[in-house]
């Protein structure tokens, strides 16, 4: 057993520290961004990061060489994360979906052409992907999507609704779940697409979510013909890809070290903030409070260690993955709620307010934290995924 | 014992969720976030109609001379509907206080105007450095023949902007302990020296930073006795405090009958997802926050309309209370999925309002500490 970390990788997490505090973007930091913020100059800086950390080879650092990686190990992996999320850089959601989620999956299951045509500038940082899995009728019950994709000499033809695709306005192409047997049971006859989103029949229409942000949106497809080289992987066995997916989805190493940065700046802020003349630090409740959130904080990580020595050993995490998605978004939302706690009434006021206390990233992170044990899974559905796929507890 | 409401608050009840209903659906509190008064004034003026506004004001002073039980019930019609607009700052902050501290020459002047509609009031205490409570006042009043001066800056005043006039917790005195020296003014909204900035809150009411700066005021409009403030504040944050409780009530109802609804309606897997053990949890859950606020709510508020000591009850239900519509409110979220994360659904309004209620007049945090107090800790 070794928690630690050899010469060269304490190495590299400086190099990355460095890195960091030379080129991150000021205005970035000076409006307290965070990554589920979606707005025109969120995106052109966000974009402009991901194509410094491409040129770097340091976006997608694990991948081969042959598609822009450096081939590193997960652990540089896991060290590149922990600092970029600690120091909050400009990563957007379009990052992990198209660098963590979409592009590992095609290279577990793509033809040689697909990777070539896609990893390199995923990895330059000059192509995105979208998500279109969710439908009005299939959330939780994903394996329930009804889009069809109807075989038709060399193409498909795509036809459905998709909901809740977060930055299908901006993407270049969406990771496409669709029905390809109708009557096959439900898990067995989904297929994955990739799909060029300025494809004639494709329709973005945004959906403005609580914060404020356009950052999702309903996507429909009408006849849109698609190559036959769009499928991905064998025709209905979309499903098993899916989970692939879904498990990368599931397993950001990041987190805990965000977290840990904005409880250590909550802490910061209770030595330097009087509530009716005494050092809020003093104050019992909000002393156990943060200090139950960097142990939990702490376990979160250590689970995420899991994660990554599951990759260095070549095993895509399973229910572990889930184990630290309803952990990680439950903490989030009791750090969001500590936080809220402690700033009191100024808890009401976001950025722009002369009177709002940190940037108001606690008040944003507040009204974010709803979407936080729905998207990507919900907790209900974590719960039985450790349940049933971790514990092999019976489905009915 | 009889824990229903009398034939009157059960009319009372149901005709102000009828009118409220149709009058105020929660569209309008969106209409308001844009809107500069922050309320609409027909409806307003409808309240003044139905004897809202001086729902507390003794038939002497045109009012209709109910109880705080009466003011509850309309707070809590209020709340299920996310009712934008001055009622809470007028009616419970500026009213309660001339009521229970004017003079009878304030009473003549106000009372009647506020119970029909002619008047915007509401309480400056908050400063900077402040949190919950009466503890940090620094807003300084200085005597200047038969003037004060008033000089500071106040935060969270809700409705300043629009008021007729504002009553400021200022002190007078450096007093012999931080609850002596303070003194109540009715200021002018409009006098020289005030400036209001509405800050933009999550709720989007309106609350505001005013600066005083030189803001000369007669001696005649202090309210109750010079530098005898406190525990006339003490006393009106209680009743704020529980006034907030019932609208907390109203507003999780609301968001726990919306989640039943969609539980019930909304199918994955074949079924509806109400038929999960998991969001039955979830539900069960609920059942019991919403039910306790609705209980010890109604019992601070029947205390206050007794006139039966109140601090332990009243910071019992805020205590209760605040943290229950926070965790109602998300539950709400979890359990409707990602269509509630969506602008154009209600939920998130019940969730912002919800986090207004329980950081008004001292969270959770602060009221326990209250009860601890109480117990003798
Ligand atoms: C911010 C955000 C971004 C998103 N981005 C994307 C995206 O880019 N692409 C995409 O495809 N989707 C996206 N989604 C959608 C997300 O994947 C779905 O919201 C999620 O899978 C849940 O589906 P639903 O919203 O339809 O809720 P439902 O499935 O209707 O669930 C409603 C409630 O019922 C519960 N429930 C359902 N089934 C069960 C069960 N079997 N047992 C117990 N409880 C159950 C759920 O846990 C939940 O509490 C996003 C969502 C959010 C909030």
């Amino acid at each position: 057993m070794d928690f630690g970390f050899t010469k060269e990788q304490e190495a590299f997490r400086l190099e990355v520290r460095e890195y960091i505090k030379t080129e991150m973007p000021q205005k970035w930091e000076t409006l307290g961004y965070t990554v589920w913020e979606e707005t025109d100059e969120s995106w052109a800086i966000t974009q402009e990061w991901n194509r410094k950390l491409g040129a770097k080879g340091w976006l997608a650092l694990t991948w081969p060489e042959e598609y822009g990686g450096l081939g590193r190990s997960p652990v540089d992996q896991l060290i590149l994360d922990e600092e970029m999320a600690a120091a909050g850089t400009p990563t957007g959601v379009e990052t992990m979906i198209t660098i963590g989620w979409v592009c590992p999956t095609i290279m577990l299951f793509g033809t040689d052409e697909q990777k070539k045509k896609y990893l390199p500038p995923a990895a330059r940082g000059e192509l995105t992907f979208c998500l279109g899995y969710s439908e009005p009728d299939a959330g939780s019950d994903l394996a329930a999507v009804s889009t069809a994709a109807v075989e038709d000499g060399d193409t498909f033809v795509v036809n459905g609704q998709k909901v809740w695709t977060s930055i299908a306005h901006r993407a270049d192409y969406c990771w496409l779940a669709a029905r390809t047997d109708p009557d096959a049971p439900k898990h067995k006859g989904v297929s994955m697409f990739v799909v060029d989103m300025k494809s004639p029949g494709i329709t973005v229409r945004p959906l403005i979510n609580i914060l404020g942000f356009h950052s999702f949106n309903e996507v429909f497809f009408d006849n849109v013909i698609i190559p036959k080289e769009s499928l991905v992987g064998e025709k209905n066995n979309g499903w098993y890809q899916l989970a692939i997916a879904l498990d990368f989805e599931r397993s950001g190493v990041g987190g805990p070290a965000r977290m840990k940065q904005v409880i250590d700046g909550l802490v910061q802020y209770c030595k330097e903030t009087k509530r009716n003349g005494t050092p809020l630090w003093k104050d019992k409740g909000v002393q156990q409070e943060l200090a139950r959130l960097a142990v939990d904080a702490e376990v979160l990580r250590l689970l995420c260690y899991r994660i990554t020595w599951l990759q260095i050993n070549k095993k895509t995490p399973n229910y572990e993955a889930s184990v630290t998605k309803v952990f990680g978004s439950e903490l989030l939302d009791r750090l969001s709620n500590v936080g809220m706690r402690i700033l009191g009434p100024y808890s009401q006021l976001d950025r722009g307010s002369k009177w709002a206390q940190l940037h108001g990233g606690i008040t944003r992170s507040y009204l974010n934290s709803p979407s936080m044990g729905i998207g990507g899974g919900t907790s209900e559905i974590q719960r039985s995924i450790i349940a049933m796929r971790g514990l092999g507890l019976p489905r009915k | 014992m009889d824990l229903e409401f009398t034939k009157e608050q059960k009319i009372l009840k149901s005709s102000a969720r009828d009118f409220l209903k149709k009058e105020c659906p929660s569209s309008v509190m969106r209409e308001m976030k844009e809107d500069e008064k922050g309320y609409p004034e027909a409806l307003w003026a409808k309240m003044a109609d139905l004897g809202w506004l001086g729902v507390m004001v003794p038939e002497a002073y045109d009012g209709i001379g109910g109880n705080f039980m009466d003011l509850a019930i309309i707070l809590e019609a209020m709340g299920e509907v996310c009712c934008p607009g001055p009622f809470f700052s007028t009616v419970v902050l500026g009213g309660l206080a001339i009521l229970d501290a004017g003079s009878e020459e304030q009473k003549k002047l106000l009372l009647p105007k506020l119970a029909n509609g002619d008047l915007i009031l509401t309480l400056a205490l908050s400063e900077p450095g402040a949190w919950y409570g009466t503890s940090v006042i620094n807003v300084q009043a200085v005597a200047d023949k038969d003037e004060y001066v008033i000089n500071g800056t106040k935060l969270f005043v809700e409705n300043a902007h629009i008021a007729d006039y504002i009553l400021c917790a200022a002190r007078t005195d450096k007093g012999g302990s931080p609850d002596e020296g303070i003194t109540l003014f009715l200021v002018d909204g409009k006098s020289k020296g005030i400036t209001c900035t509405v800050l933009d809150t999550l709720a989007y009411d309106k609350q505001c930073e005013v600066v005083f700066d030189n803001v000369r005021v007669p001696a005649d409009n202090i309210i109750g006795e010079n530098g005898k403030a406190f525990s006339v504040l003490e006393n009106l944050q209680e009743k704020a405090a529980v006034g907030k409780c019932a609208e907390m009530v109203g507003c999780i109802q609301t968001a726990f009958d919306m989640t039943v609804a969609y539980a019930k309606d909304r199918k994955q897997f074949g079924r509806p997802i109400g038929s999960f053990q998991a969001i039955q949890h979830h539900c069960a859950n609920m059942v019991i926050d919403v039910d306790g606020a609705r209980f010890i709510t109604y019992q601070a508020a029947w205390k206050i309309a007794e006139g039966l000591p109140t601090s332990m009850e009243a910071s019992m239900a805020k205590a209760w209370t605040s943290d229950a519509s926070r965790r109602v409110t998300f539950l709400g979220h979890q359990i409707h999925g990602a269509i509630s994360f969506c602008e154009e659904h209600d939920m998130h309004l019940y969730y912002r309002k919800a986090k207004a209620a329980e950081v008004a007049f001292g969270d959770g945090d602060y009221h326990l500490e209250k009860v601890a107090q109480q117990l003798g800790l």
